[in-house]
């Protein structure tokens, strides 16, 4: 008697109909937008603060250049000891004093700059001033060598390497990032999965044990069945759910951005300032044509495919797990100590995806955890969009899918026993066991 | 095919514990058949087994004639000691969802427990979650979820535990019906009353092997000692005592009389006839109680566990 496709529907049902998993479902979408309006709201705030900073210019070179800006006012102070200057900054609550003693020659400014203040500064701060006061001085440093400086900016070159591979697609740096956002996407969504929903397995199983009603189950069907159904189960449950989030992120967002007139994508550090003002440059503009353009040159239909199947064969990989740790204990609680194995390959894989693929998608680590089944999933994932060879693909996802029967097999061993098991928190050495009873 | 249940000397080992060694029972069609044996000697392991929830390392199964494989599921109900539904999960749901499994069809099933919740008076609970209900109502519910698809073959393990007397007695009702109708019960359980009340044959597991099997009566004719109760009004008791001391083997009797009777057992050997001894009593005094020890299956039980 086949009744997977029964305890399937079951499954599904009872966790969409859980109340916690509906408020969930809505709730989360609502929380995590009024975050990034939180964000958004408190960057807003942080820019209207004004930074006073003192400049106390012993050389004289100097002073002009600081103009106060939107966030940040200089207050160049004069004829004054370092002394009162640090008193007086204090007492005006600036943000800090900017001091620079007085040297005889360009040359020996590097390091006759301080910078005094209560609280340490923060690095923009200082790299911006840092990199203000360099131009100045390497350009007066240039005038005074007899250096032009229109002539130096007009013999300026501009490279841009043209990458091609031997097949003649064209690729760029930009190509890359797209390509390794659409990647990190893919493979932390999946590590998510992973995350969530096998947890909710776990928790599934445990609730059978406790509720002691598994042994009137499996006088009826087999543990594998039960295990299998469970997976896919609440797998399907996890996809709608996922689903109504992608759909109310979306519906939300949009109604937000009407209603009050914030538009998301000015959420913005300072550095998103500065490329912001860089994006007026044309030239950057032609950035944004080439960002479409490597979109449209990702390997869309291979991606979709290899995400598709990797997601479902590395998530199933996972989610045995899971389901067998769940069987071997009693509560939650005494999951911890079989937690490890599951988690340490995860988030491996997610660091070498993120460290060694952006490095070089094709070197030898991370082509290597590409074919380690427990990390094929999610390297494999991120690596794709930077074209992967279709043979790599099918073995890694042959790799893939063997081993996830042997844990699927090895799981339903540990299953078979352990939900009949109580009392006991068993170790490692005991679950071995169980397999060959 | 007289027998419906056949085990065949079935071993089953867990790593180097042996839960059981060789079993072998023969359950006869129609009977109530009681599966006895102290805490761990094997009883579970082997209802598991019938229930091919565990497989067994060696021995054969054979259920109404043939070895025991998955069609078999829909024939055996089998309601487990460790019992439990899902707590969130409403009633009438489950109910439908766990005699699914058993392969009804919906529509079935669902007569079936409209049926049976009319019976059993519970019909106001179908849309009730488990967790609202109290113990003995979630047993109720246990309990038609076991008999609901018809099984020929019945397995209740402690099946009226949480119970009070009253719904104890309606299981007990339920259980000699379902017998009447053609089912097969398998009956495990440490209250020795209900087996006495119920079962027709008796195996006895201690440490993972049988050591005892058959018909009750037999079982007790086998363990009966010849011993007779009496009650005797004589007048001088001491020296009827001492004159019947020499003549058998007595020990001191204790049973609630309404007068103060000289009480005793006296145990008879093969060659003495109970007849002899009635009318030797009734020679020395007024016989008031005169009554045969049949072993209780208490006793049998308490006694044969101990020899071993």
């Amino acid at each position: 008697m086949n009744h997977l496709p029964l305890i399937i529907k079951r499954e599904y049902l009872t966790k969409v109909k859980n109340k916690a998993f509906i408020i969930m479902t809505f709730l989360s979408p609502l929380i995590f937008i009024a975050l990034i309006g939180l964000v958004a709201y408190l960057s807003q705030v942080n820019k209207d603060k004004i930074r006073v900073i003192s400049v106390l210019d012993e050389s004289e070179l100097l002073s002009y250049i600081f103009k106060s800006t939107d966030n940040t006012s200089y207050n160049v102070l004069e004829n004054m000891s370092l002394e009162d200057a640090k008193i007086l900054s204090k007492e005006t609550n600036s943000y800090g004093l900017l001091h620079i003693k007085k040297f005889d020659n360009i040359e020996s400014a590097t390091n006759k700059v301080s910078f005094y203040s209560e609280e340490s500064p923060s690095l923009s701060v200082i790299s911006d001033l840092e990199s203000k006061i360099q131009n100045e001085l390497t350009n007066q440093n240039r005038i005074k060598k007899g250096i032009d400086i229109e002539t130096l900016k007009d013999s300026r070159i501009n490279v841009d390497i043209v990458q091609e591979s031997f097949e003649g697609e064209k690729t760029s740096k930009v190509d890359s990032i797209v390509k390794l956002i659409f990647g990190g996407a893919a493979g932390y969504l999946l590590f998510m999965f992973i995350i969530i929903y096998g947890n909710m397995i776990m928790r599934s199983v445990i609730e059978e044990k406790t509720s002691r009603i598994i042994e009137v189950i499996i006088s009826s069907v087999k543990p594998v069945q039960l295990m299998l159904g469970k997976i896919i189960g609440t797998s399907l449950a996890g996809i709608t759910q996922f689903f109504i989030w992608i759909i109310l992120g979306g519906v939300l967002m949009s109604i937000i951005s009407l209603v009050f007139g914030i538009d998301m994508a000015e959420i913005q550090t300072p550095q998103q300032e500065m490329m912001q003002q860089a994006m007026e440059n044309p030239e950057i503009n032609n950035q944004v044509q080439n960002i479409m353009t490597s979109f449209y040159n990702l390997p869309i239909t291979n991606l979709i495919i290899a995400f598709i199947l990797f997601f479902i064969s590395g998530y199933l990989l996972y989610s045995s797990f899971y389901a067998a740790i769940g069987a071997a204990v009693d509560n939650e609680t005494d999951t911890q100590q079989f937690m490890l194995p599951i988690i340490v390959p995860l988030i491996l894989a997610v660091y070498v995806g993120i460290f060694t693929v952006v490095e070089d998608p094709h070197g030898t680590i991370s082509t290597i955890f590409s074919f380690i089944p427990l990390t094929s999933p999610v390297v494999m994932l991120m690596r794709i969009p930077f074209g992967v060879p279709i043979w790599q693909q099918v073995l890694s996802l042959l790799l893939l899918v063997g081993s996830f029967m042997f844990t699927v097999w090895f799981a339903a061993k540990i299953y078979r026993v352990g939900i009949l098991m109580y009392g006991k928190k068993p170790s490692y050495k005991e679950l071995i066991k169980w397999i060959r009873y | 095919m007289s027998n419906l249940l056949e085990v065949n000397e079935v071993s089953k080992n867990f790593g180097n514990f042996t839960a059981l060694n060789k079993v072998s029972i023969t359950v006869p069609k129609g009977s109530i058949y009681g599966l006895l044996g102290p805490n761990g000697a094997g009883k579970t392991t082997l209802i598991r087994v019938i229930n091919q929830i565990t497989m067994p390392d060696s021995g054969t199964v054979y259920l109404d004639g043939e070895p025991l494989n998955n069609l078999h599921i829909k024939d055996i109900g089998y309601l487990p000691e460790e019992r439990g539904l899902y707590k969130s999960m409403k009633v009438g749901e489950q109910a439908l969802y766990l005699a699914q499994l058993k392969g009804l069809s919906k529509a079935e099933a669902k007569t079936r427990l409209k049926y049976w919740f009319e019976r059993l008076e519970i019909g106001d609970w179908w849309n009730k979650k488990i967790e609202e209900l109290s113990k003995g109502m979630a047993q109720k519910i246990q309990f038609v979820v076991t008999v609901l698809h018809k099984p020929k073959l019945l397995i209740f393990d402690e099946p009226f535990s949480g119970f009070d007397p009253i719904n104890a007695n309606l299981i007990k009702d339920e259980i000699l019906r379902l017998r009447e109708e053609g089912a097969t019960v398998i009956f495990s359980t440490h209250r020795m009353e209900s087996v006495e009340e119920l079962c027709d044959d008796i195996t006895l597991i201690h440490q993972s092997n049988k050591i005892l099997e058959g018909k009750l009566v037999d079982v007790k004719r086998q363990y009966k000692t010849n011993t007779y109760e009496v009650g005797i009004r004589a007048k001088d008791k001491i020296v009827l005592k001492e004159e019947l001391a020499q003549k058998f083997d007595i020990s001191e009797a204790n049973f609630k009389t309404l007068e103060d009777e000289l009480k005793l057992n006296i145990k008879l050997s093969d060659t003495e006839m109970p007849n002899d001894l009635l009318r030797y009593l009734t020679s020395k005094g007024d016989v008031s109680h005169f009554v045969e020890l049949i072993p209780s299956v208490n006793d049998i039980f308490i006694q044969t566990v101990k020899n071993n």
